[in-house]
């Protein structure tokens, strides 16, 4: 953007009033959306939605992402790809500790020896 | 005897990547920045689906002042890039004008930021209350701090640091660009925020 002509600055300030609009129609659609109790599942995804939306429009239009050159482009999939890593690590670790407590890894509940009360947990007994 | 070292591509672009020294710098702090915004988001999902129940944000959260505060952050995005706009267009004046409505659409965000804050206190929700408490201070807190450094550069720029337009309008404009690149993300993270911390529904 850093080349950019008088003439296309004024045709960009029409975009941008164009694209606050949409970010406070989206803003107010999110609330309304929020009272209609779509439940868990659903009313996760629709937020997500329109926040994703009214994210890329300040991305593409106030941070000109629409038209900006490969090397940001190139730092940006370097940072998704890192984040993608980094909630996807977090998520396998969760996932497996799940795993171990409820799934394939679980000890079955017959194995598991409950000590009394007044018995030794472990170590020698005399 | 000596002659000052002028630092290349800090007004015009490097040919290889078409980028000014500030440009490519500041989108590898906001990299870092997804990084640390990312983790926190992570660690709210990892709570939340390890979690039996969850609460319900705009039970205990005030909706209609996060709505107000989601509108006067877009607002500031929008009068941000004006003021880049009007730099381009050769208007110190409207700059300022512009900058300045940002600058205020930050202090108008705090304030209502610490109203909420108040009353949270007031009826005894701190960060140990709960977990969803913990992560909501956390998360507007911290990016709140990141509201309160865009008004110290933005304040920087609008008062003692625009002496650059009469020496070098060229740096200056391209400082005004990357400052509103920091100020516009600031905004991205808040309409995530909004939605997560204060319209999911609870389990």
């Amino acid at each position: 953007m850093n080349d950019t002509h008088h003439a296309d600055v004024e045709s960009h300030v029409g975009t941008y009033i164009k694209v606050f609009v949409a970010l406070a129609v989206g803003t107010l659609v999110t609330v309304l959306a929020s009272n209609l109790h779509l439940g868990i599942i659903l009313g996760i995804i629709v937020a997500l939605i329109i926040a994703t939306v009214k994210g890329s429009l300040v991305a593409g239009f106030f941070m000109h992402l629409v038209a900006e050159k490969k090397a940001i482009y190139w730092v940006l999939i370097l940072t998704a790809t890192f984040v993608v890593a980094m909630v996807g690590l977090i998520m396998f670790s969760h996932e497996d500790q799940q795993g171990r407590q409820q799934g394939i890894f679980a000890v079955p509940a017959a194995h598991v020896q409950v000590p009394q009360e007044g018995q030794p947990t472990g170590g020698h007994s005399e | 005897m000596s002659a000052a070292i002028e630092i290349p591509y800090n007004s015009t672009e490097r040919p290889d990547t078409g980028l000014y020294n500030a440009k490519l710098g500041v989108w590898l702090f906001l990299s870092s920045e997804v990084m640390l915004f990312g983790a926190l988001f992570s660690t709210y999902v990892l709570l939340r689906t390890g979690s039996e129940t969850w609460e319900h944000g705009a039970q205990f959260l005030n909706v209609p002042l996060a709505t107000i505060n989601t509108l006067v952050l877009i607002i500031s995005s929008v009068t941000m890039v004006m003021s880049w706009a009007s730099l381009k267009m050769g208007s110190l004046g409207k700059f300022r004008l512009y900058l300045g409505l940002t600058i205020l659409c930050g202090a108008i965000f705090l304030v209502i930021k610490g109203f909420e804050y108040a009353h949270k206190f007031e009826v005894g929700l701190y960060p140990s209350t709960s977990t969803f408490m913990a992560l909501y201070f956390t998360m507007t807190g911290l990016h709140g701090l990141h509201v309160i450094g865009g008004m110290i550069v933005n304040s920087y720029l609008w008062g003692p640091g625009s002496r650059m337009w009469q020496t070098d309008p060229q740096r200056f404009t391209n400082r005004i660009e990357v400052a509103g690149l920091y100020w516009h993300f600031v905004d991205l993270v808040w309409i995530f925020l909004f939605p997560t911390l204060y319209l999911l529904p609870g389990k």
